[in-house]
């Protein structure tokens, strides 16, 4: 099984766990700015995580025969402030020509303050002067179908979103239906506690078929698994699905994604999706 | 948009016999930790939210009408869709203060 992990934050991550993922048949991986555990204090903090991400992980990505792409923002953890995000908005455009760089995310809400809106609108702005594709991060837990109702409302009141370019990630049962009903894509992330468990995960493709679906471990610094889609592989033959259903989800789904950057270089095995079996 | 009936590939038989036992677990997981939670040193939190919303999505399980992890989700959920007016806090309690102040 070859797979992509479109959602990998890999700073947080050991060269180890390339190595798990590269033996379990990751051919590439996306990684999106995300918190640090704690707030940055000023702007050149994140010049230096952007150069991080866009220069020396892809290169320690290489080692293991991983492409590694990347997603550049202030995430939304930090979008309270809006100084600072005023002044991370302004060197983002500085890192967009960088070649693993596929768009502006994760983006997103957190508590679903009105700070945290503005960031956000701020960010799709600069996502559409650059014409970049937009990873949006849905929040957790009890914010989780507030947050993703204010985010789905905001982009379909702004008017010049393309839906089929923006990923609204981190999906649940709750959200699924609203996301993809206005024709977004979404992922399903694939965390042991806190959000979809793999057969859960299985569960939404049965319902909702796979058409603009992804899933990804978002591994980071918590609790999460970086062999996370080949455990959801293993889980979908368990449940009875084809391995050519099981490559739909985890390898031509994220190509169709990201492929609409022509810096993404792989391409899904079939043009046209196939129906959950 | 979605379908519910006859969308899993597996019988009733088949999913029985193989996710009985890790499903089994998890039911007597809960039902300790209610038994734990009652055996408390210290009763100080019988109306804590997080334990009435936990209660409350435990009467979900035994519905008889499909779509019960939605309704599980959204018992967790805050329910507004009203903008905090500043930050109160980073992490998420995993049920929502304000649905049972709205409650």
């Amino acid at each position: 099984m070859q797979y992509i992990d479109l959602h990998a934050h890999m700073v947080s991550r050991t060269t180890d766990d390339y190595y798990a993922m590269a033996l379990s048949g990751c051919k590439a991986l996306t990684e999106p700015a995300f918190w640090a555990g704690y707030d940055r204090r000023s702007a050149d903090v994140f010049a230096d995580y952007f150069d991080h991400l866009t220069d020396f992980e892809p290169k320690r990505a290489a080692q293991y025969g991983i492409e590694h792409y990347t997603w550049l923002c202030l995430n939304p953890k930090e979008g309270e402030d809006r100084e600072l995000t005023k002044q991370v908005l302004k060197i983002i455009p500085e890192f967009l020509d960088r070649p693993n760089v596929l768009g502006i995310g994760e983006i997103g809400l957190n508590r679903v303050t009105v700070n945290e809106l503005e960031t956000f609108k701020d960010h799709v702005e600069l996502a559409l002067e650059h014409n970049q594709l937009i990873h949006i991060h849905t929040p957790h837990l009890e914010d989780k179908w507030k947050g993703t109702k204010v985010i789905v409302d905001t982009l379909a009141a702004n008017g010049r979103i393309d839906p089929s370019r923006v990923m609204i990630d981190h999906a649940e049962e709750h959200t699924v239906e609203m996301i993809l009903a206005n024709g977004f894509w979404t992922g399903l992330t694939l965390y042991p506690v806190t959000k979809v468990a793999p057969g859960r995960a299985i569960d939404v493709f049965e319902r909702y078929g796979t058409e603009r679906i992804c899933v990804a471990s978002a591994c980071d610094w918590g609790a999460s698994a970086p062999l996370a889609i080949p455990q959801f592989g293993f889980e979908m033959r368990r449940r009875g699905h084809s391995d050519e259903l099981i490559n739909e989800i985890v390898w031509n789904n994220p190509c169709r994604f990201l492929g609409q950057s022509p810096r993404f270089k792989f391409a899904p095995t079939r043009e046209t999706a196939i129906a959950a079996d | 948009m979605s379908s519910y009936e006859n969308t899993c590939p597996l019988s009733q038989q088949q999913l029985i016999d193989e996710y009985f036992m890790e499903h089994r677990v998890k039911v007597l997981d809960l039902a300790a930790f209610l038994d734990r939670f009652e055996r408390s040193v210290d009763k100080n939190a019988e109306q804590d939210f997080r334990i009435v919303a936990f209660r409350e999505s435990l009467r979900e399980l035994i519905s008889a009408a499909p779509g019960r992890v939605e309704r599980v989700e959204m018992i967790f959920s805050d329910q507004s869709t009203e903008l905090l007016p500043s930050l109160d806090r980073k992490a998420a309690y995993g049920a929502s203060i304000r649905q049972q102040e709205h409650n």
